[in-house]
């Protein structure tokens, strides 16, 4: 049998009369001077239980600035207002990190110490542990009545009788899982112990758990370097592939290869929203009915709020939706300059939907802008026009019209919701009010200024897709679900250990029992009992003396 | 009467149930003291009077048990039984509001904050009723009444919207599943700190602590050991953190579902992390040396002031995804 481990105790661990009973013989590391007696040093320091209760401490500490601050991967407008409102702190706070505290150096810093404290921490842990669980369980204290927990008795069986009723109750009822290890060594001649022990599975949850993080940490950062994400705007009866030239924006990993992207096609047949009747109009359901061409052929599925579609390895998300009015626009000249939907970006909950159309396209003269809104109820007062309820049910355009050059030909990417009015004009009524147009969906209208006409022909919807590939996800949610298997398993399961010692006085056996638990154990009193009572049952009539069972 | 009007008149009835059964968990305590300090006298006359007989030694060490073992009858915690009596009536008229909520808005109760003060409080009073069952831990009665109290009038004054359906984000099995857990785990670590608070008060004035020398901390004198009362905030912490590692996990199953990434760092994503972050931290300091016992105790206070801001403050002061409080019009993203 091998003999028990020393165990692994990182600095500073507390100390439990668990571990002490083990006598391990004591380590004393004087730090050797010279290079690597200092690296050692710095090297037990951050393994040390001290240094890692600080690192945790500091690690929810360096996350708080983030939830204060607006951060930039989550909403650059916001930071760019607060650049705005705050000159003199703010560039100092930019360049501090603090408009992305989760890529900072400092966040950074404290949680890969932590990490690699952790590694330092649990690698000996784990190969002891490995150890501990071949050896046998420690040998029997000499004086069982010190113990915290202890019992005696006399009895008549025999030592063997004893050993064996013991040895019983330890094992409980599945040979093959026994609840305790048990060994009975001869001390002396005639003095027969048990020792066993249980709870093993307690440290090996608690190294699962802690190798579990780090497999976390991995499995993140290696998707963040292989995901890539697109977004879509997609109009009912339109579709887009999965292409990244096809995305409206697109974002990936450092490590991400085009050839990633499986190819399919999907196409919105049809955009559904329902709202609660009230004038609160709260959302109830969004629904996209789309047509998916992929490997396996044509499909029809539905997308939803909460529930993703998975197409191509990647999972597509609906994010947004809105109004897409189709409009047809001819030039002064008479020809088609633009025709197609144009998607209104909604700015409350009654879908008061911005956007603006370009007609860059025209065969002569100036170039044509019209900005302004979508109401889908529309009510015009004396404040203005405004919309009162989600749904289409009094659709309204209310739209002013600039004129001039649209700058889309200098080649510089442009934001298709905004008009850059910097080449152009307004074009004013005669009362020199900024010219408005009122249009109804089949209307046709004439623009101001002789620039042509307008036709609104349909109010297709339209929806925000986001599409994500990140193959770490199965990774992430594995390492999440051994953390906590290992926690569970560290955090209750009783380490326990019971001896016994049988020694023969006057015919006589006194057995003598104690048991050790680490930490607080509520139950560890009853498994002593059980184990005494047990032997005491061997005795029709027994003679039991001077049991002692207070506790601690 | 509408069943969620309904719902509303149970839960101040509820509420009043617990404020009667607050009064009563404080007069017992302030008994319980009393008596202590009457067996102690009394244990030690007996030792003074039999200096040098052995038997001496056994009835003072009887005496200062750490347990109160209560020579006082029955008719002595009179108190306690009616603190009791009422809890458990006002449990029974906060289960029927939470369940008649539920069926008014045709959902699980738990959407906003005002159902979160709900179920959180209902929570708490069930983890104690149910501690009492196996022991006798009424001692901590008029903290976590006292909190479920403050939860519920809260809840009632300042979060109340009437029943609804939610929005299509929150329509989901996560939602029933993230959410419930999170309360329950807000329910633990509830009663938790209860305990942990009341070890640094009793340890400080066992310490003899100027500012809790006075009568009026009578009380603390009739409770556990320090020990025994950081064992018992341990235990119920261990089973919280537990819950709320599994909170965390499936929130980010929920928000890969919903807005397509697991972790964003949302205000409210924030803030649980710091809540799991610190009570790391506590099982660690329990078992770093030196850090033990009143320094470990300091741990589950702040852990759960930052529960409690996770859970009050991120919601009314950021604006993240999880803005559920329901108290502004949400616009659709
Ligand atoms: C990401 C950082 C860490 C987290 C979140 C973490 C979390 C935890 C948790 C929750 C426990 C209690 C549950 C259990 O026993 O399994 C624990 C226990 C433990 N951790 Fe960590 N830990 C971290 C890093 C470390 C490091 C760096 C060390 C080494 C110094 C360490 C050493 C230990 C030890 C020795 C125990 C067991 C204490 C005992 O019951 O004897 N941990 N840890």
């Amino acid at each position: 049998m091998a003999v028990h481990p020393p165990p692994y105790r990182p600095e500073g661990l507390a100390d439990d009369p668990y571990d002490a009973a083990e006598d391990a013989p004591a380590t004393v590391t004087l730090p050797r001077l010279g290079w690597t007696g200092s690296l050692r040093w710095v090297w037990r320091q951050l393994t040390s239980m001290r240094v890692a209760l600080m690192l945790l401490m500091l690690l929810a500490v360096v996350a708080v600035p983030g939830s204060v601050f607006p951060q930039r991967p989550r909403d650059p407008a916001s930071v760019a207002a607060y650049l705005r409102d705050n000159p003199s702190v703010g560039p100092w706070l930019d360049r501090l990190g603090f408009f992305d505290v989760y890529a900072s150096p400092w966040f950074s810093a404290v949680y890969v110490l932590l990490f690699v404290s952790l590694i330092g921490c649990i690698v000996p842990r784990l190969r002891v542990h490995l150890r501990a669980v071949r050896a046998a369980p420690p040998r029997t204290p000499r004086n069982l009545a010190r113990m915290p927990s202890h019992r005696e008795l006399t009895t008549t069986a025999s030592p063997e009788a004893v050993v064996d009723a013991a040895r019983t109750v330890l094992v409980g009822r599945f040979r093959l899982l026994p609840r305790f290890r048990v060994v009975t060594p001869d001390e002396v001649a005639g003095v027969r112990t048990v020792s066993a022990e249980r709870g093993y599975v307690r440290e090996s949850g608690n190294v699962l758990f802690h190798l579990a993080l780090v497999g976390l940490l991995v499995s993140i950062a290696t998707g963040q370097a292989l995901h890539y994400r697109g977004q879509a705007i997609v109009v009912e009866g339109r579709g887009f592939a999965n292409a990244v030239t096809d995305y409206d924006t697109f974002e990936a990993g450092t490590a991400f290869d085009p050839r990633s992207l499986v190819p399919f096609t999907l196409r919105l047949d049809r955009f559904t929203a329902t709202f609660t009747a009230d004038a609160a109009a709260r959302p109830r359901d969004f629904v996209a009915d789309v047509t998916v061409k992929d490997a396996q052929g044509e499909h029809k599925e539905t997308i939803k709020v909460n529930h993703p579609l998975s197409a191509g390895a990647a999972n597509v998300y609906l994010q947004g939706n809105g109004y897409a009015p189709d409009v047809l626009i001819r030039d002064a000249d008479g020809n088609i300059a633009f025709s197609g939907p144009v998607p209104f970006l909604p700015q409350d909950a009654q879908y008061r939907s911005k956007g603006v159309i370009k007609v860059p396209d025209v065969t002569s003269g100036d170039q044509i802008g019209l900005v302004g809104f979508l109401l889908p109820t529309a009510v015009i007062s004396a404040q203005g026009a405004s919309s009162i309820y989600p749904q289409p049910d009094n659709p309204m355009l209310v739209l002013t019209v600039w004129k001039g050059d649209l700058g889309l030909d200098d080649g510089v990417p442009q934001n298709v919701y905004e008009l850059d009015a910097r080449g152009m004009t307004q074009v004013l009524d005669t009362d020199g009010k900024p010219s408005t147009l009122l249009v109804a969906p089949g209307q046709t209208v004439d623009l101001p200024d002789g620039l042509g006409t307008l036709t609104w022909s349909g109010l297709p919807r339209f929806v925000a897709l986001d599409l994500r590939h990140d193959p770490s996800l199965p990774w992430i949610l594995g390492f999440a679900v051994a953390a906590l298997g290992g926690l569970v398993l560290s955090l209750f399961t009783p380490r326990r250990r019971v001896w016994l010692r049988v020694t023969s006085v006057d015919g006589r056996r006194v057995v003598a029992a104690a048991a050790l638990a680490r930490g607080d154990d509520l139950g560890l009193d009853a498994e002593l009992d059980r184990v005494v009572a047990a032997v005491a049952a061997l005795e029709p009539d027994p003679h039991q003396e001077g049991q002692d069972d207070e506790p601690r | 009467m509408s069943l969620g009007e309904l719902s509303t008149l149970l839960v101040w009835g509820a509420a009043t149930a617990y404020a009667i059964a607050f009064v009563a968990f404080a007069v017992d305590l302030a008994r319980l003291a009393d008596d202590r300090v009457g067996e102690r006298v009394e244990a030690e006359s007996v030792a003074v009077g039999t200096a040098g007989a052995s038997a001496a030694a056994g009835s003072t060490v009887v005496a200062e048990r750490p347990m109160p073992v209560p020579p006082t009858g029955p008719r002595r915690r009179r108190a306690a039984g009616i603190a009791m009596a009422t809890t458990t009536a006002g449990l029974a008229l906060h289960v029927a509001g939470t369940v008649l909520r539920g069926l008014a808005a045709g959902r699980v109760p738990w959407a906003n904050m005002y159902e979160f003060s709900l179920v959180g409080s209902l929570v708490a009073v069930t983890t104690f009723l149910v501690l009492c069952r196996r022991r006798d831990v009424r001692f901590l009665g008029s903290i976590v009444i006292g909190l479920a109290l403050v939860a519920l009038g809260l809840g009632l004054a300042r979060f109340y919207i009437p029943a609804a359906a939610v929005e299509p984000a929150l329509q989901s099995y996560w939602l029933v599943i993230h959410v419930s857990i999170a309360i329950i785990a807000t329910g633990l670590l509830t009663v938790s700190f209860a305990a942990s608070a009341l070890q640094l008060l009793k340890d400080s004035r066992d310490a003899g602590s100027p500012h809790l020398a006075s009568r009026h901390w009578r009380p603390l004198d009739a409770l556990p050991s320090t020990r025994e009362l950081e064992a018992l905030s341990f235990r119920i912490t261990a089973v919280g953190f537990v819950l709320w590692t599994f909170t965390v996990m499936a929130g980010a199953m929920w928000a890969e579902h919903a807005w397509a990434r697991y972790w964003g760092w949302d205000p409210k994503e924030v803030w649980s992390f710091v809540v799991w972050v610190v009570y790391a931290a506590y099982l660690h300091a329990r078992t770093t040396r030196g850090w033990s016992g009143r320094r470990a105790a300091w741990f589950v206070v702040i852990g759960y002031a930052t529960v409690l801001f996770n859970f009050t403050g991120v919601n009314l002061f950021f604006h993240g995804l999880h803005a559920y409080s329901g108290l502004t019009t949400g616009t659709p993203k």
